[in-house]
């Protein structure tokens, strides 16, 4: 567990992004909690560990605000939408579609 | 206006509880031509808010378990701080290299996750 708390650290400060894919599973599978407390002790987590990041990268420069709060805006309202939606739509197959896309991007990005 | 739509989407994608940072940061560098370390920033800092909404829904809710948010967080520390300091000295070509592997791991991860079918099969039936 302690190992699963440095490593999300890690990757969330390395790559930005991606803490929660760590923690979720690893408290799934290892801890057997519930995927709903997952999730949310997973948020709670994360968020302290994403401004520690955070001051990090504002330190050297690498927080724009002129980009961040625009797309911060669209993320908002972003959140809201999906989180209404998500009654209406299968988010089965919509992983699957989302998963190529990851895999497409991330090949991409490798090249 | 470009910025505010990539937002969006990947807002609606993480309100469905699918990653958002995984297209916001492509979307960034591809769309808007930022440095790996930009757009990783901009990820960070755009989720705060977002984030800081969500837990103190989740708190409200009482989902979540402190003792082990805790355990967790005292162990990330370390690795949020060592981390970030990694993806600030490393070039933004190899670190969005690196990037590629670990997108790369989760795309396979999350097309081959289980259990998401029987999850949902109340939503499905509304189709």
């Amino acid at each position: 567990m302690l190992l699963t708390g440095f490593i999300t650290g890690f990757c969330n400060g390395l790559f930005g992004s991606g803490g929660g894919t760590i923690a979720v599973p690893a408290m799934v599978h290892i801890l057997g909690m519930e995927e709903h407390e997952s999730h949310a002790t997973a948020l709670s987590v994360i968020m302290p560990l994403a401004l520690i990041s955070s001051t990090v990268y504002l330190k050297n420069d690498l927080l724009h605000w002129d980009i961040i709060w625009r797309v911060a805006l669209g993320g908002v309202v972003g959140g809201v939408i999906g989180a209404y939606i998500l009654d209406w739509v299968s988010t089965y197959w919509l992983r699957k579609i989302f998963a190529c896309f990851m895999i497409a991007a991330a090949v991409r990005m490798f090249f | 206006m470009m910025l505010f739509i990539i937002g969006l989407v990947s807002g609606i994608i993480s309100g469905m509880g699918i990653g958002g940072g995984t297209v916001l940061i492509p979307a960034l560098v591809f769309i808007v031509g930022s440095s790996q370390q930009l757009a990783q920033g901009v990820n960070l800092a755009a989720f705060l808010p977002t984030a800081l909404i969500a837990i103190i829904i989740h708190t409200k809710n009482k989902y979540i378990k402190y003792r082990i948010a805790l355990y967790l967080f005292l162990f990330g520390l370390l690795g949020a701080y060592f981390g970030a300091k990694l993806a600030v000295h490393l070039s933004s070509q190899l670190l969005r290299r690196f990037f590629g592997v670990f997108l790369l791991c989760m795309g396979i991860y999350e097309f081959f996750r289980k259990g998401d079918k029987n999850r949902k099969s109340e939503n499905r039936s509304k189709k």
